[in-house]
């Protein structure tokens, strides 16, 4: 067993994982926790939809946030994807997609205000990024003989247009509406930073203890995206991304000097304003690495690893409920609805909840991203475990489970935890807006003191760790030969 | 130009060579069946003749190269879409003009597949589909053809009448056969492939299918 590279991997990363515990802060520091979660689980079945006025808007503004961003993004990303092959491209593309959409929010709030463009653009930018690079890995991926085999002379545009797209045409339009679900739950937590989204409809019935009003928007938000197959149609298409923008809200308008004010001084590292030189440059650097940044990255990379991991357990433990080698039709619908619900459910918005019930500290953080994370992967390999045809006289139960299944998914079960190694770190670095200290956490904190300048600088280091991460994670999928498609 | 004259051709797969160095020369009216075993280097062979000569030639490779997702009619439109501006293409993406469609319904109906026309290509049957990757190329309007076993699913009288509608159409045929017969009732010449060399090469009034089995 131990000569098998996939499990000495899994090992490595369990003892990192373990290691990261004996660092970690985990604890729960509310005084009451379990009465409040038992009063958060009655709000959720005793919903109150009628409550608040503004949830009906707060879910219309969520949509319609959605629908424009992904559009934006997606026709954005079509065209960066044409030109994927340059290598300035490539770096440009993986940098916008490693800046987290709130960070992005947050960036933008700074100079466009509540104006709807920033909540626009927040979702835009980095879903430009993330469509750039699968729409041209499903590109590359069509047949290229058809192309070769036009009359020479054929126009760039003509052949692109017959001999490449068709082919890839459903997997495009599959993976762009997999990316509208994760457009969706974006939206959705941009009104933690204040746009008019559900997110902070639900921060502010939180605040007030109104658990009925939470659970209802949590459970109008799970029927909107288990819904979305049937509302959204290739027909209807048009209509609602031309529909969309206008229902984006007010907002404020723009204030134009802000703009220009945010990029010729705000963000201008405060030793060069003060023309205190290079010299002065390098202590503010040190100092801002040294207090801030480190022991953001510390905790990022610990609270990640531990997260990976217990991402990892959920994951095995939660595929059988779907899996057909398991239990009966009931438990198997019983066990989609569980996953759905997981899955549809921002990190950020279970983490906030958990926060709220338990009290600050690294364990909402590390139960958020399990469940979430391990809720997705969960589902995608009880779905691949159900294809594998088992000989008539196979074990059952427990032994099914540990001989039969788990050695034949456990490749795939590796390739997307890796793949969701950076989507983990990502979110890692922004759950500290929520008040765990790792990246995010100084980045709000500068915010607010109004140093976009260390903001800045603490966002593009978040950027270089994800980067990083990412190859990291890429190299070890090509070590191991895992492939799979990509997953949000 | 209706004829071509290649030499020194060679290819390597993996560091070994699998063709050549060879030379054949190949004049306008001629029709060239290559012969030989599978894996002798016939598919290879005309795949380099096809980067020779591409300008002047239409192809059907072994795999067809159709865009499975697209109708029959926009597969057979592929083979003119030099012929039409950007937007003229763009447009019969959306919806085909009414000239283009009688033109190559016409083609589908001496194939006798012409009630497939909207039928998308990956829903086809091999057969079908081999007629329409030859529609393609016969639609492309060149003077020569180079074609890779363009009839080896269809059965008898089928393939009879393709082959018959390809040399009534392309004035030069470069095309692999493994189909002894076929290739001595419709071709003039036959080049026997071996090892990646040319093992053989007559008119084929001077052979008899004999004279080819020792190739195979």
């Amino acid at each position: 067993m131990l000569s098998s590279p996939t499990v000495r991997i899994s090992l490595i990363f369990t003892a990192i994982a373990l290691v990261g515990l004996v660092f970690a802060d985990i604890a729960i520091t509310a005084a009451n926790p379990w009465k409040d979660l038992g009063r958060f689980f009655l709000g959720v079945i005793t919903p109150d939809f009628f409550s608040t006025e503004g949830l009906a808007t707060a879910l219309l503004r969520t949509v319609a946030f959605a629908f424009v961003g992904v559009a934006l993004g997606s026709v954005c990303g079509f065209l960066l994807a044409l030109v994927y092959r340059a290598y300035p491209v490539r770096i440009f593309c993986a940098f916008i997609r490693a800046i987290h959409e709130l960070f992005w929010a947050l960036i933008f709030l700074q100079f466009f205000g509540f104006h709807p463009l920033t909540g626009v653009l927040a979702i835009a930018i980095p879903y430009s990024g993330i469509f750039a690079k699968v729409y041209s890995e499903i590109l590359e991926e069509a047949d290229p003989e058809p192309g070769r085999l036009l009359p020479p002379g054929t126009g760039v545009i003509s052949a692109f247009l017959f001999a490449r797209v068709p082919d890839c045409w459903v997997q495009l339009r599959t993976y762009t509406a997999y990316r509208l679900e994760c457009g969706l739950r974006s939206s959705a937590i941009l009104g933690f930073v204040g746009l008019p989204t559900l997110g902070f409809y639900l921060e502010s019935a939180f605040s007030q203890g109104h658990y009925s009003d939470a659970g209802a928007m949590l459970i109008l938000f799970y029927v909107l995206i288990a819904t979305l197959p049937l509302w959204v149609k290739p027909k209807l298409l048009p209509v609602y991304i031309l529909g969309a923008p206008f229902f984006l809200g007010e907002g404020m308008p723009i204030v134009w000097g802000n703009v220009t004010r945010f990029f010729t001084q705000d963000i201008v590292p405060s030793p060069l304003k003060n023309e205190e030189g290079w010299a002065g440059m390098g202590a503010w650097l040190g100092e801002l690495f040294v207090d801030q940044a480190l022991p953001g990255i510390w905790n990022t990379v610990i609270l990640t690893q531990i997260a990976l991991v217990a991402t990892g357990i959920i994951a095995l433990l939660s595929f059988p409920l779907i899996s057909t080698h398991f239990g009966g039709p009931a438990r198997r619908t019983g066990g989609h609805v569980f996953l759905v619900i997981l899955r549809s459910t921002p990190e950020y918005i279970l983490a906030y909840i958990l926060l709220q019930l338990w009290g600050p500290s690294m364990l909402p953080a590390v139960v958020a991203l399990a469940l979430h994370n391990g809720g997705i992967i969960g589902h995608l390999i009880g779905r691949q475990s159900s294809s594998i045809g088992l000989r008539p006289d196979a074990p059952t139960g427990l032994n099914r489970y540990t001989y039969e299944l788990v050695p034949r998914i456990y490749r795939s079960f590796l390739a997307f935890l890796f793949y969701r190694w950076e989507i983990i770190m990502r979110e890692t670095a922004i759950l500290g807006i929520l008040g765990i200290y790792t990246l995010g956490f100084y980045v709000d904190s500068a915010i607010q003191n109004i140093q976009f300048d260390k903001a800045m600088v603490l966002i593009l280091i978040t950027a270089s760790l994800n980067i990083g991460v990412d190859i990291l994670g890429r190299v070890i999928r090509r070590k191991l030969a895992l492939q799979t498609m990509p997953t949000c | 130009m209706a004829g071509f004259n290649v030499s020194g051709l060679t290819a390597s797969f993996d560091g070994e060579r699998v063709i050549g160095p060879l030379s054949l020369h190949v004049r306008e009216g001629e029709r060239v069946a290559l012969v030989g075993r599978s894996g002798a280097g016939k598919s290879t062979l005309i795949g380099l003749l096809h980067q020779q000569v591409n300008r002047f030639s239409s192809l059907i490779p072994q795999n067809l190269g159709l865009v499975n997702a697209l109708p029959v009619f926009h597969n057979v439109y592929m083979g003119r879409l030099d012929a039409n501006a950007t937007w003229y293409n763009i447009l019969t993406l959306v919806r085909p003009f009414v000239k283009d469609t009688n033109e190559v319904k016409a083609l589908l109906v001496e194939l006798a597949i012409s009630e497939k026309l909207w039928i998308p290509t990956a829903s086809l049957s091999g057969g079908q589909r081999q007629r329409v990757a030859v529609a393609r190329a016969l639609y492309q309007n060149s003077d020569m053809l180079l074609a890779d076993e363009p009839v080896s699913a269809l059965d008898g009288p089928a393939a009879h009448q393709v082959m018959k509608l390809l040399n009534q159409r392309f004035l030069t045929s470069v095309i692999a056969l493994h189909d002894v017969e076929l290739a001595l009732a419709y071709c003039t010449r036959i080049v026997g492939i071996q090892d990646g060399q040319i093992a053989l090469d007559e008119p084929s009034e001077k052979l008899t299918p004999a004279d080819i089995m020792p190739l195979y």
